[in-house]
């Protein structure tokens, strides 16, 4: 399988502060994977490298064989890769209805996502489509905050920490939706600390300490070695 | 209902009646007030709706005043065409000055928007052949309004008046224009980006055209506003490009409020009367100015229209 997108040797800092000491990874078409690892190991330091707001200082982002290391996010975001941030923060003023539009307008890429089929997969948002975005309760939110990135029609979905803060009931519902995501075809990159998540959904794992990559093999592996998981993760 | 009643036409129809108190001052204020009133909406554009903090917008006001002033008293220009040629020639140097200033975020946007409108200033103050150096170019001639006194009702008028119901009108178009910008889908790329510039650039907006582009179009109409500014007062001086022009203009639009889309306007109604009022008291105005900026910055942070709104919602809710 050729990969979609791969990460070869990629290093980042904030500033002064080295965050990604040379992470390589890959994703091919159709793939789950999902990186797993305490807080502060470089997960979303790694989404935000490959979506291009934080800049890796070294190392290639290949986009479909092109190194997209260095574009501006708009440019990232128009070639087919979507990003839902941790903070999950909806454009709180606009309505849930605008907050799609928006985002179809912006990405300027056609495909099959439209206002209906994301509230075909998000039944919850029709109802609330008129209503001022930072209403919303936080799985409500990240409903919305997932619809407003598939508008864009991506190819790749980032997914990071989707299930923070959310209240177990929701965190199942939007487990189902996600997988369902992942049953049409769309590539997914998920980060998570809750690893029932992830490994629920996921063909592949990744797992960083330290800004490196600690280990890397199939989601069952790491599934059905309590072993293997604890030593890992140390849960 | 904002949405259902033309507001501006509300606004305008209303506004047409000053004339008819039969005061030359009662005239003057409001011909005042009603170019100050367009130069502060479009400050807002950028304030309020995409979030860019302009320390120079004069620079606009000043270049459009200057435009159609050369234009009308140096070569004869008539009016109709010197007055779009002033928001043209301001959207130009906006254009120019915001293609830099875009590259900088927060402070340093606003420093720089500082830095051209200071150097647009220095420009006006010294180079005498063109625009009159330190002596500004007086006597800028009025537009022929002649054609007025032929309309039924407005035979009597003085051509203050007359020049009143013209800026009125232009204004409200220009206005009315302005309110079409923000309501409309580019409008609110403009909010998803004062929101969080980061979040609109991964879905995909080019945040730097778009700023670059209300930038432009903020220059426009502060060049119209100078453009009739330069008439009503009879002449243009180059503090019209100065930073303190910069600072009421700001002053206006943060007293009225830069949430609401008529916030600008009413900030630069109550700041004209004010300034009226009490310097025919005391020589102490920047004081009380002063006072009355800590109390809105403390206490009403909406401005006054936000605090109106907030007012209107809390009896509504009873």
């Amino acid at each position: 399988m050729s990969a979609l997108l791969e990460l070869q040797d990629v290093h980042t800092a904030y500033g002064l502060s080295r965050v990604l000491f040379g992470i390589s990874l890959q994703i091919g078409a159709g793939e789950c994977v999902c990186l797993l690892g305490r807080n502060g190991v470089g997960k979303t330091t790694t989404m935000r490298s490959i979506m291009g707001l934080t800049r890796p200082s070294a190392g290639r982002v290949l986009w479909k064989g092109r190194d997209i290391a260095g574009w501006m996010p708009h440019r990232i975001a128009r070639a087919g890769i979507g990003f839902v941030p941790e903070d999950r923060r909806v454009f709180a003023e606009l309505t849930v209805w605008e907050n799609l539009d928006v985002a179809e307008r912006a990405a300027q890429r056609r495909g099959p996502w439209t206002v209906a089929r994301v509230y075909e997969t998000f039944p919850a948002l029709r109802d609330l489509a008129g209503r001022q975005a930072g209403f919303l309760s936080g799985g409500e939110q990240q409903m919305l905050t997932i619809g407003r990135t598939l508008m864009c029609n991506p190819e790749l979905l980032l997914l990071d920490e989707p299930s923070e803060g959310l209240a177990p009931l929701v965190v199942d519902r939007l487990l189902e939706q996600v997988g369902a995501l992942k049953d049409q075809g769309l590539t997914i990159l998920l980060a998570e600390q809750g690893v029932d998540f992830s490994l629920r959904l996921a063909d592949r794992a990744y797992v960083l300490e330290k800004g490196t990559v600690r280990h890397s093999g199939p989601a069952a592996e790491l599934r059905d070695d309590a072993a293997l998981r604890h030593r890992l993760l140390a849960l | 209902m904002s949405r259902r009643i033309p507001w501006v036409l509300v606004v305008a129809l209303v506004a047409m009646w000053v004339p008819w108190l039969g005061s030359r001052f009662y005239t003057f204020l409001a011909t005042d007030i009603a170019i100050l009133a367009l130069f502060a909406l479009s400050l807002n554009l950028l304030l309020g709706y995409t979030g860019l903090v302009s320390f120079g917008h004069a620079a606009y006001f000043g270049i459009g005043a200057y435009t159609s002033a050369i234009l009308m008293k140096t070569h004869g220009v008539p009016f109709a065409l010197s007055f779009p040629a002033a928001g043209v020639v301001a959207a130009l140097f906006a254009l120019v000055f915001g293609f830099f200033c875009v590259r900088l975020t927060k402070i340093y946007f606003a420093m720089l928007t500082l830095a051209f409108a200071q150097i647009v200033w220095a420009i006006c103050f010294k180079w005498n052949d063109v625009t009159g150096g330190e002596q500004g170019l007086p006597n800028v001639p009025y537009p022929e309004l002649g054609w007025m006194a032929a309309i039924p009702g407005l035979g009597q008028m003085r051509a203050g008046d007359h020049f009143y119901l013209l800026v009125l009108a232009l204004v409200a178009v220009a206005v009315a224009a302005l309110r079409r910008i923000v309501a409309s889908p580019y409008g609110r790329m403009l909010t998803v980006i004062r929101e969080n510039p980061e979040r609109a650039e991964f879905i995909g907006i080019n945040v730097r055209l778009y700023q670059l582009s209300a930038f432009t179009a903020a220059g426009f109409f502060a060049g119209l506003a100078g453009a009739l500014f330069g008439i009503f007062n009879r002449g243009v001086f180059p503090d019209f490009a100065y930073w303190t022009k910069s600072a009421e203009v700001l002053i206006m639009t943060i007293l009225g409020g830069m949430g609401h889309f008529w916030g600008p306007a009413v900030g630069a109604m109550v700041l004209t009367l004010l300034n009226q009022q009490i310097t025919s008291y005391t020589e102490y105005w920047p004081l009380i100015l002063g006072t009355i900026l800590i109390v809105l910055l403390f206490g009403f942070r909406g401005g006054i229209v936000g605090a109106l709104a907030g007012l209107g919602r809390r009896l509504r809710r009873r």
